[in-house]
């Protein structure tokens, strides 16, 4: 190959160039969604990393925590950091990626998500937890904020007839994630174990090798549109519904609208109280239920959330494409005061099956909010910029992520310190994060479409195409 | 935006990458939803 065809060709990552993922006649939309899928069902591990936490308190010990063993409050914080660094990743690579395209963020997002498995095995062999907060949780991180991002707007644009649908697949992935990895995690680690060895760093190496090729299959697969391509009988609406509309914000624009924060509120809001029960749920109806429920059957219930949390993710993002995305929040809202605030009475029955019934409405609405949030952000901002605003978003989750568990903790302790029974401590929690529900309905509630002096003009938009 | 292009008609190929792809994400996906829904069962016992 000549110099001048190497360079037109990109050199050895040319296959990475936006200009190479366009997609050629013969190929099926229907292609993008499994890429999709490839990333989100590995990044979708996250949730569960805590499978890892007793494990790696026993690498000296092996059978029991030796005195120089990480302690479980240590490990805590690689999770922590992980969703801090999904925030910002996201939030500051959007506009990157709007510009390279889905499969240079993916591609960069496996090696991204896979190194921090390597560098973290690397830091349990030589027993240095700075390692694992760097590799999985840095480095990991900006893969998991990377990764998530990355097929949104791609996805958008492929499915101008369904966006909701098309985005809660993907995103759904992400709720399955876990149900894979934690089984998976599990076999791994019984079969590198020794009496000598707990077996994580031969599960880091693995896992880390597996989704790095899972993710690379999905950057090889993904393809973007060709300019001005709309799906075969296709018509967009003559008019849009009142939140829907045609026209584009820049990221940077839309940081100045009060939608963007009155979206960001919803988003906080919801995923502040599903977070922070999911995160209990499991002390939660132990102690709701006291000897009725064991540490398995509770194990399970938390098995059976992750379900009902993935379900929900395309259940809620496929309807919004009918109702409406500002009413779909508004019955995640109303439903869930409603759910949150009858839990504890559910509780006092006795009846463990109403008691699960609820949580699992309840999961549903939480993943749904998460999934139907890309399609929103694309009815109110347009979809030029969508990814990038996507990611901006979501440090409304990171928020969250803090926030949540700390209430429900603290609420907790306070009620306990203060005599309440552990079966009843619970109560007050559901009432504030039932509350916390009726702010968000306020903020969705108030949602109007953005000002046309935040919109791009013709000829802004044109150069940010060309650029 | 140009004008508006289709090209609906997928190609044999592009047939197999579906039933790949799409078995590819299912199979991990189905032995997750397996796994969970039998210690979930535990839950009723």
């Amino acid at each position: 190959m000549t110099t001048a065809a190497h360079a037109e060709s990109g050199g050895l990552f040319g296959w990475l160039n936006r200009s190479h993922t366009v997609a050629k006649p013969g190929f099926s939309r229907w292609l993008v969604p499994p890429a999709a899928l490839c990333v989100h069902l590995c990044i979708g591990q996250v949730y569960a990393f805590s499978v890892f936490n007793l494990p790696m308190t026993k690498l000296i010990g092996i059978t029991e925590s030796a005195p120089d063993d990480w302690k479980l409050t240590q490990l805590g914080w690689i999770f922590s950091i992980a969703i801090v660094f999904l925030g910002l990743a996201a939030a500051f690579t959007g506009t990157w990626l709007d510009r390279v395209g889905p499969r240079r963020a993916m591609f960069t997002a496996a090696l991204c998500f896979g190194g921090g498995f390597l560098v973290s095995a690397l830091g349990v062999h030589l027993h240095q937890l700075w390692l694992i907060y760097l590799g999985y949780g840095v480095l990991g991180g900006c893969g998991l904020g990377l990764g998530y991002i990355s097929p949104v707007k791609t996805l958008i644009t492929w499915f101008p007839d369904r966006p909701g649908m098309a985005t809660g697949m993907a995103i759904m992935g992400f709720g399955g994630g876990a149900m894979i990895a934690s089984p998976l995690s599990v076999l791994l680690m019984e079969h590198f174990s020794s009496p000598t060895n707990v077996g994580v760093t031969g599960t880091f190496v693995t896992m880390g090798l597996i989704y790095m090729a899972f993710m690379m299959i999905g950057a090889t697969i993904v393809r973007v549109p060709p300019q001005g391509w709309v799906p075969e009988g296709y018509v967009p609406p003559a008019e849009p519904k009142k939140l829907v509309t045609t026209a584009h914000v820049h990221v940077d624009e839309a940081l100045k609208t009060p939608q963007f924060y009155l979206l960001w509120g919803v988003l906080c809001l919801n995923v502040t109280a599903g977070i922070g029960v999911l995160g209990q749920a499991s002390a939660m109806i132990q102690e709701a239920f006291p000897g009725k429920i064991t540490a398995l059957a509770a194990a399970g219930f938390v098995g059976l959330l992750s379900l009902f949390n993935m379900i929900g993710r395309f259940f809620w993002a496929s309807t919004s494409d009918y109702i409406g995305r500002r009413t779909t929040y508004m019955i995640f809202f109303a439903l869930g005061m409603v759910l949150y605030a009858a839990v504890p009475w559910t509780g006092q029955t006795g009846s463990i099956v109403l008691f699960v019934a609820f949580y699992c409405v309840i999961m549903t609405m939480y993943g749904g909010g998460f999934a139907t949030i890309p399609a929103y952000l694309r009815d109110v901002f347009g979809v030029r910029y969508v990814g990038a605003i996507h990611g901006r978003l979501l440090t409304a989750w990171s928020t969250a992520g803090v926030l949540g568990p700390v209430l429900v903790n603290y609420i907790r302790e306070y009620q306990i310190n203060n005599g309440v029974p552990k079966a009843d401590a619970y109560s007050v929690t559901m009432y504030i994060m039932a509350g916390l529900l009726l702010v968000g309905f306020i903020l969705n509630w108030l949602m109007t479409p953005v000002d046309e002096k935040h919109h791009m003009t013709e000829k802004e938009l044109k150069a940010s195409m060309e650029a | 935006m140009s004008d508006t292009t289709h090209h609906e008609t997928v190609s044999g190929a592009n047939k197999v990458k579906l039933v790949l792809a799409w078995t590819l994400v299912s199979v991990p996906l189905l032995w997750g939803v397996y796994n969970t829904i039998e210690k979930a069962a535990q839950l009723f016992k």
